[in-house]
């Protein structure tokens, strides 16, 4: 297995900038990680504040993929970088557009909590969205956390739990066709609860690609498309 | 006394740092990464030393230069690029101390057997260096020179064709057709080094070496080297050292990278470039070393 580490060029100041957009990745994952545990959250507790909350924290997220887009167009034009550090560029600028677009699913979670704040005789279907946004949270945080430490196993480990949180929404989904079946009074509460599960499902893709960008930035295989299991065996 | 000026005392007890003979240090870089042989190689270098009287600047090197393709030798100073590229058509012949073992062949046949002549070879092997160094003749006596020299025409007329084709192909000829008479040494600095490309193709060359042809142009004249080296790759071997990656990220389609003498790796530019497998290539080209 290899390496990776972005310090040691004889230009220093290009250390300083690798790191410096590196960090405002992980800074800017930390906020995504918060927007979806507060979205879920919000969703649950049809908390107001915590929903507004998440929609405010939406509008820094975009302004983070922008800050980080521009600096890694800074980056290609003055540095003109190859092999990791090219890679490095690379990842982050998609790493950032699934890291907004997680932002956009935990701002509908939020979006909807702060609908049902002021509604009565919610039925209790949301609650049933507790495990799997458990599950996506677990997913989001590993793959994170794979990206802080560039760590390709713990990236093939993480990307292999989308197929679980695939088979549970799909469960999911069948639990709410038999609920729209039985209630037909409370479909428009089902379909919202559908979309929530549908948002979580997204963040777990989203969460996965992270993990692909990963192994492509240390090992320089792009394993999007391929066999997961095949690829781990081949590159560890 | 300032304690930060003072000089801490040696410490006799401890060993010294044991030094490593560039030998040892070759010797641990392993054998050469990627494929150094093609199929239907225009040369062949192999198992390749060079020695300047006692110390040795290559080590051992194998590699294959492909017709119609561009290879691309990078490294350090002193890496041996250049070394190994002058020995293509023995230009280290003039260097008295300097002593090559190995085998390098044209065609298959050996450069360095006795019965080559190095002037004729020369002329099948050209070469275009770092500094432009046209003639001190006019622009039409320095492509006409070596010819002439070597008598590919039959007449005048032959001699004119030979002159204004190779002119075009280093696509110059637009630029100097109404002044062929004036100095060779009057063009800029890119059309002077055009010029020494239009004098190397008029030899009707089969492999061009090329010493960092563009180290001493501007961006533009560079660019203009490098749109012509793509379009030379349609007719012959090129192999080309340069210190500019991304140039030879650009022109070549392979890419060989050298380290204290040793070819340390070789393969696709796009995969030199993306996703080296040598450690001490990859930092060579993300600018970690020094």
């Amino acid at each position: 297995m290899r390496t990776f580490n972005p310090e040691g060029h004889t230009a220093h100041a290009f250390d300083v900038e690798l790191n410096d957009v590196k960090h405002k990745v992980m800074t800017m994952g930390g906020l995504v990680e918060s927007m979806v545990h507060n979205g879920l959250e919000a969703l649950l507790a049809m908390d107001e504040n915590l929903g507004l909350q998440v929609m405010e924290d939406d509008h820094k997220a975009n302004q983070f993929e922008l800050d980080i887009d521009e600096d890694c167009t800074r980056i290609l034009a003055r540095r003109q970088p190859a092999a990791s550090d090219l890679r490095l560029v690379l990842t982050i600028i998609k790493t950032i557009s699934d890291l907004e677009r997680i932002g956009d699913e935990a701002e509908k979670l939020g979006r909807i909590g702060v609908k049902l704040s002021s509604k009565s005789n919610v039925p209790t279907y949301y609650k049933d969205l507790h495990h799997l946004g458990e599950h996506v949270k677990g997913m989001l945080r590993d793959a994170l956390d794979a990206f802080t430490r560039m760590d390709v196993e713990a990236a093939f480990h993480t990307a292999a739990r989308d197929e679980a949180i695939d088979k549970e929404y799909s469960n999911f989904s069948r639990l709410l066709i038999s609920h729209m079946m039985e209630n037909p009074a409370n479909v428009s509460h089902a379909l919202d609860v559908s979309w929530c599960a549908r948002s979580l499902e997204r963040i777990a893709d989203h969460a996965c690609n992270i993990c692909e960008y990963v192994i492509y930035l240390v090992e320089g295989q792009d394993i999007r498309h391929a066999n997961l299991d095949e690829m781990r065996k081949k590159l560890l | 006394m300032n304690k930060e000026n003072t000089v801490p005392a040696l410490d006799l007890e401890q060993e010294a740092p044991t030094e490593q003979t560039i030998e040892e240090i070759v010797a641990s870089l392993g054998d050469t990464v990627g494929e150094t042989r093609v199929e239907n190689p225009k040369m062949s270098v192999s198992n390749v030393d060079v020695f300047y009287a006692d110390k040795q600047a290559i080590f051992g090197v194998d590699l294959d230069i492909a017709n119609n393709e561009v290879i691309s030798m990078i490294g350090p100073s002193g890496c041996g690029k250049s070394t190994l590229l002058r020995c293509l058509n023995r230009m280290n012949d003039t260097i008295p101390i300097c002593r090559v073992t190995g085998d390098i062949t044209l065609d298959g046949e050996g450069i360095y057997s006795k019965g080559t002549d190095p002037v004729l070879l020369r002329a099948r092997v050209g070469m275009v260096f770092q500094k432009p160094n046209p003639f001190p003749k006019s622009i039409y006596e320095n492509v006409a020179y070596g010819p002439r020299l070597h008598g590919l025409n039959r007449n005048k007329a032959d001699l004119d064709d030979i002159v204004v084709n190779s002119l075009r192909k280093a696509g110059i000829y637009e630029e100097v057709k109404n002044r062929l008479d004036d100095a060779g040494t009057s063009l800029s600095g890119g059309q002077q080094q055009r010029l020494c490309i239009a004098r190397t193709i008029a030899c009707s060359p089969e492999v061009i070496l090329m010493d960092e042809p563009c180290s001493a142009l501007d961006p533009i004249a560079t660019a203009k080297i490098e749109e012509l080296i793509d379009e030379l790759r349609e007719n012959y071997a090129i192999a080309i050292v340069t210190h500019s990656m991304q140039q030879a990220a650009r022109v070549s389609q392979r890419t060989a990278y050298f380290h204290l003498g040793k070819l340390v790796e070789v393969g696709d530019t796009d995969t030199i470039f993306t996703n080296p497998r040598h450690e001490l290539t990859e930092n060579y080209i993300t600018g970690r070393f020094g």
